[in-house]
């Protein structure tokens, strides 16, 4: 999937992928797509809701291996 | 300003004393509706950290200030982040260490009671899974049933008070949390009883447990009587401790009993159930103690912490006990079954040993409540 920009959040715990997540999400403009990379596992639950209430769609997600991958399109 | 913590010791003794608690959990919705602390006297409010990143002024008002207050998230560092920015606000307020992990993982140990010629009985309470495990303890030596993986706490504990673990038992083939036996016979030589008809996809060695397998604790009188009483899984199997004490396994609980559908059997297994607990147990002294093998709600706790209850009460109690058409029963074990546990397919594999995961995995899997009960 195409994405406007990356964000690398592998390494790091809760609350950190989402506090990076919010901060990049700011320099986009609405209907571009974030592509974000972690290996917390609470990640996943927490991206979902967080989009969610933030008005942005989560497009996709995969599993590779350890590495959790997001698409957000920006609300 | 630096923020306190409280363990997960700690907040049990709150449970325990009934104290009272604000509990601010910052984990997300789904999660906090799935599983979370709950005491006598506990409130909580359910908002997500990641709505709190801009600041915490909007829920300000819906702290209480003439209560103790504690942050609760997943693993701890969200709670830090929001405690400290309450703090900030001039708020004092806790948050709880390790969080829901270290909540999942704390393991109570509480006496029971006294056996014959000095001997004690112990219940280790999960307090956040609801599961229980317990330590015979006789003249040195120990029995251990239905324990956790949390093996060191046995050990140590065992260690402390100065008893060798010689054998250690697992009433059935738990589907709800992985058990500990194996590796705590294995660490201690210890024998480890599993009931042959729950093991037959097992692939390690392990003691057929049957009745008429009376084993004893300590040189002289504990003897543990096992009881067959399938209906949770084919092979459970209750225990009679010191003619004193029921272990009922998953099959009776304080204020609910078993489900027998987490093998996938539950129209085969339900009339082994009824069987079990309408004439089996039916038969056996009013006097004796049951000990389950899980709790369900704070409400079954005694005074004491202990989950523990006279046989003959829970007859006149306990509603699963009380169904006397046969119909009707098949019906309230069969129809509008709870959730099941999370993982419990995987959670069985890994008690047959037929996979491995690592400790992060086991976790995982175990995350939630223990849902084996019907209410």
């Amino acid at each position: 999937m195409n994405a406007d920009k990356m964000l690398d959040a592998k390494g790091l715990a809760c609350p950190m992928p989402i506090v990076k997540t919010k901060k990049a999400m700011n320099e986009l403009e609405s209907g571009q797509v974030l592509e974000i990379h972690a290996t917390d596992k609470g990640a996943k639950n927490d991206l979902a809701a967080w989009a969610k209430s933030g008005g942005h769609e989560l497009l996709d997600h995969a599993d590779e291996g350890d590495v959790l991958k997001f698409w957000i399109k920006k609300g | 300003m630096t923020v306190h913590a409280l363990t997960a010791k700690e907040v049990t003794q709150k449970i325990f004393n009934k104290e009272p608690l604000f509990i601010l959990d910052v984990r997300n919705e789904s999660d906090f509706s799935d599983w979370k602390i709950e005491g006598h006297y506990f409130d909580h409010l359910n908002v997500p950290y990641f709505d709190l990143l801009d600041g915490v002024e909007d829920i300000l008002e819906k702290i209480p200030s003439d209560k103790e207050v504690l942050v609760v998230c997943a693993k701890e560092g969200s709670s830090v982040m929001v405690s400290e920015m309450l703090s900030e606000a001039g708020l004092t307020v806790s948050y709880l260490k390790g969080g829901m992990k270290a909540w999942s993982e704390h393991l109570e140990p509480v006496k029971v009671g006294d056996l014959k010629d000095g001997g004690k009985m112990y219940q280790f309470v999960r307090i956040g899974k609801g599961c229980l495990s317990y330590m015979v303890v006789s003249n040195g030596e120990a029995a251990i049933i239905d324990a956790t993986r949390m093996t060191d706490i046995f050990i140590d504990f065992a260690d402390e008070i100065g008893a060798k673990i010689t054998h250690v038992f697992d009433t059935h083939l738990h589907a709800d949390h992985i058990s500990g036996g194996r590796m705590i016979a294995e660490k201690t030589n210890a024998t480890y009883w599993l009931p042959p008809k729950d093991a037959e996809e097992v692939v390690f060695d392990y003691q057929p447990l049957e009745e008429g397998n009376d084993v004893v604790i300590g040189h002289t009188t504990i003897s543990i009587q096992p009881l067959y009483s399938p209906g949770h899984t084919i092979g459970s199997t209750s225990f009679i401790v010191d003619n004193q004490y029921l272990l009922s396994g998953d099959i009776l609980f304080i204020d609910s009993i078993g489900r027998p559908d987490l093998a996938g059997m539950a129209e085969d297994w339900v009339g082994d159930l009824r069987e079990t607990l309408y004439k089996r147990y039916k038969a056996l002294s009013d006097e004796l103690i049951v000990l389950p093998a899980h709790f369900m709600i704070i409400d079954e706790l005694n005074e004491n912490g202990s989950v523990a209850e006279k046989l003959g009460a829970l007859f006149a109690k306990n509603h699963g006990l009380n169904i006397e058409d046969e119909t009707e029963f098949r019906h309230a074990v069969t129809d509008n079954l709870p959730p099941q546990p999370n993982a419990y397919q995987e959670i069985r594999e890994t008690n047959m040993g037929k996979v491995k995961p690592d400790e992060e995995k086991q976790r995982e899997m175990e995350i939630g409540p223990n849902r084996c009960a019907i209410r």
